[in-house]
């Protein structure tokens, strides 16, 4: 799927800690980590072990104690940089969705490509038809959230990312609130999101789905980056106690 | 019954005391509808300035301009929701404005700054209730924090402010029933002179009692005409409800 070594740095990150309560929860306790182009990188851990604290700092969510995070090269911890501007260019999936609940689907989606200037009107609806009808849900554009099933709304909020062009796309446990029989049509859009050649960085339950798609697993437990490597390495022949513990308990 | 009517007569009729009562209802309705506004947009400003400082401090950031007007803000919501509206208004009347001799623009400046404080916390309450998922959705699709208030938290928090600002406009236009402890001629006052007048207390009172009872249901009517109006996907709501059965 990928050629590492020619690959360019879309996000790196550097000694990074995300600390709480004035020190006293460390959430993220320095973890140094890159995502490179084209990449499908998938981050697991045990609940507490701070993978969905590392995501969401990858796009300044959640705000570092220490640290830097370099996106296409610039740091985004840095004061001076405006952070609306990089965000555009990173998408994010929530595990609650988050789709806005007033607005019908097409406006979810073409909200902020319109309000950033990004496109017209026209063109942006044009575009969220089109998004809409690759992952089967053009029907739908004129319905409000709450008509929607779970793996619906998530579909929709993929795709509402996607509508501003993303350089990556983050995924902070997209399966983890949907009914069993809705996770498969979610993981099926993110495959082939992984096929077109997305970079992608997935913080997930779904071992299957690291296996299958993922280019590098890491694998996190008290806030640091233990282990890291292809599925195969991680799943077929673990190092650290840590991963072997928590991999007996999940697999 | 011709005991009724002979007390009515009394009361509204002769020495033309309908005319004085549609004057009193009058400033009754001037000083609620501008106290109202005032009122509105003080809240407004206030709430603005405490959410935004709530935002800041969540990103570790430090603004000393809006640290101080927060701190401002904090010591008027304390002292106005802490004191009594009518001691509020004797203070204004007899010490901050004593120069002045126009009661209307001393009764709106207190009506206004008191339910402005109220306005304020209900507003703020009701943007804290937007889910966090919310802003932090419109956030990373790169809209600032001034665009992801505007089209997504606040339109969603208009639906739980509304009926609680219903309520402050409703106990507003009731409070305003004091204004005559600074000699202004409301029907409240109406109703007293009356009194003293006729030596009638039964009808005067109930009188505007009534009156004060249907100036709250046309304003809650109001309010509900208005929620229904903000709310667009009530109507699909209900469809849906209708189409799941």
């Amino acid at each position: 799927m990928l050629n590492q070594t020619n690959s360019a740095t879309v996000i790196s990150t550097e000694d990074l800690k995300v600390y709480f309560k004035n020190g006293k929860i460390k959430a993220l306790d320095g973890v140094t980590a890159e995502i490179k182009k084209g990449e499908v990188v998938v981050v697991i851990g045990p609940s507490g072990s701070g993978k969905s604290t590392f995501l969401r700092s990858l796009n300044m969510l959640e705000f570092p104690t220490a640290g830097k995070i370099i996106f296409n090269g610039t740091d985004l911890t840095s004061e001076k940089i405006n952070i609306d501007k990089r965000r555009q260019k990173m998408g994010m999936v929530f595990q609650h969705f988050n789709l806005f609940p007033h607005m019908t689907i097409l406006d979810n989606m073409s909200l902020a490509p319109v309000q950033l200037k990004k496109m017209d009107k026209e063109e942006a609806k044009k575009k969220a038809m089109e998004l809409l009808t690759r992952v089967g849900l053009a029907d739908r554009a004129d319905a409000y959230p709450s008509q929607l099933s779970g793996g619906q709304k998530q579909r929709v909020a993929i795709v509402r990312a996607l509508e501003m062009e993303p350089d990556v796309m983050l995924f902070d446990e997209p399966t983890s609130a949907l009914d069993p029989e809705m996770v498969g049509e979610v993981l099926d859009v993110m495959k082939e999101l992984a096929k077109a050649g997305m970079t992608m960085v997935v913080v997930t339950h779904e071992m299957g789905f690291a296996r299958e798609v993922a280019d590098r697993v890491l694998f996190m437990a008290d806030g640091k980056l233990v282990e890291e490597g292809t599925p195969e390495q991680i799943f077929g022949n673990p190092h650290s106690p840590r991963l072997q513990d928590f991999l007996s308990k999940v697999l | 019954m011709e005991k009724f009517l002979a007390d009515f007569q009394q009361t509204f009729i002769d020495a033309e005391r309908w005319k004085a009562l549609i004057s009193g209802l009058g400033v009754t309705l001037k000083i609620t509808f501008l106290a109202l506004i005032l009122g509105v947009v003080l809240g407004v400003v206030v709430a603005f300035v405490r959410s935004s400082h709530d935002e800041l401090e969540i990103q570790h950031k430090k603004n000393n301009v809006l640290n101080v007007l927060n701190a401002i803000c904090q010591v008027y919501l304390t002292i106005i929701r802490g004191t009594p509206v009518m001691v509020q208004l004797l203070i204004m009347y007899f010490v901050i404005m004593a120069s002045s001799t126009n009661t209307t623009l001393v009764a709106t400046l207190t009506f206004g700054i008191n339910s402005g404080a109220y306005v304020a916390e209900i507003i703020r309450s009701g943007i804290m209730a937007v889910d966090k998922g919310q802003t932090e959705a419109g956030r990373s699709l790169g809209l600032s924090y001034v665009q992801t208030m505007s089209h997504i938290v606040i339109p969603q928090a208009i639906k739980n402010i509304l009926p609680a600002l219903g309520n402050e406009f409703i106990a507003l236009l009731k409070e305003t029933s004091i204004v005559n402890i600074i000699g202004m001629k409301d029907i409240t006052k109406w109703a007293m002179n009356v009194q003293g007048r006729t030596y009638q207390a039964f009808m005067p009172f109930l009188g505007i009692a009534a009156i004060y009872l249907i100036l709250v249901l046309g304003l809650t009517k109001l309010v509900a005409l208005m929620e229904r109006r903000l709310n667009p996907d009530v109507e699909s709501d209900k469809q849906r409800n209708r189409d799941k059965h």
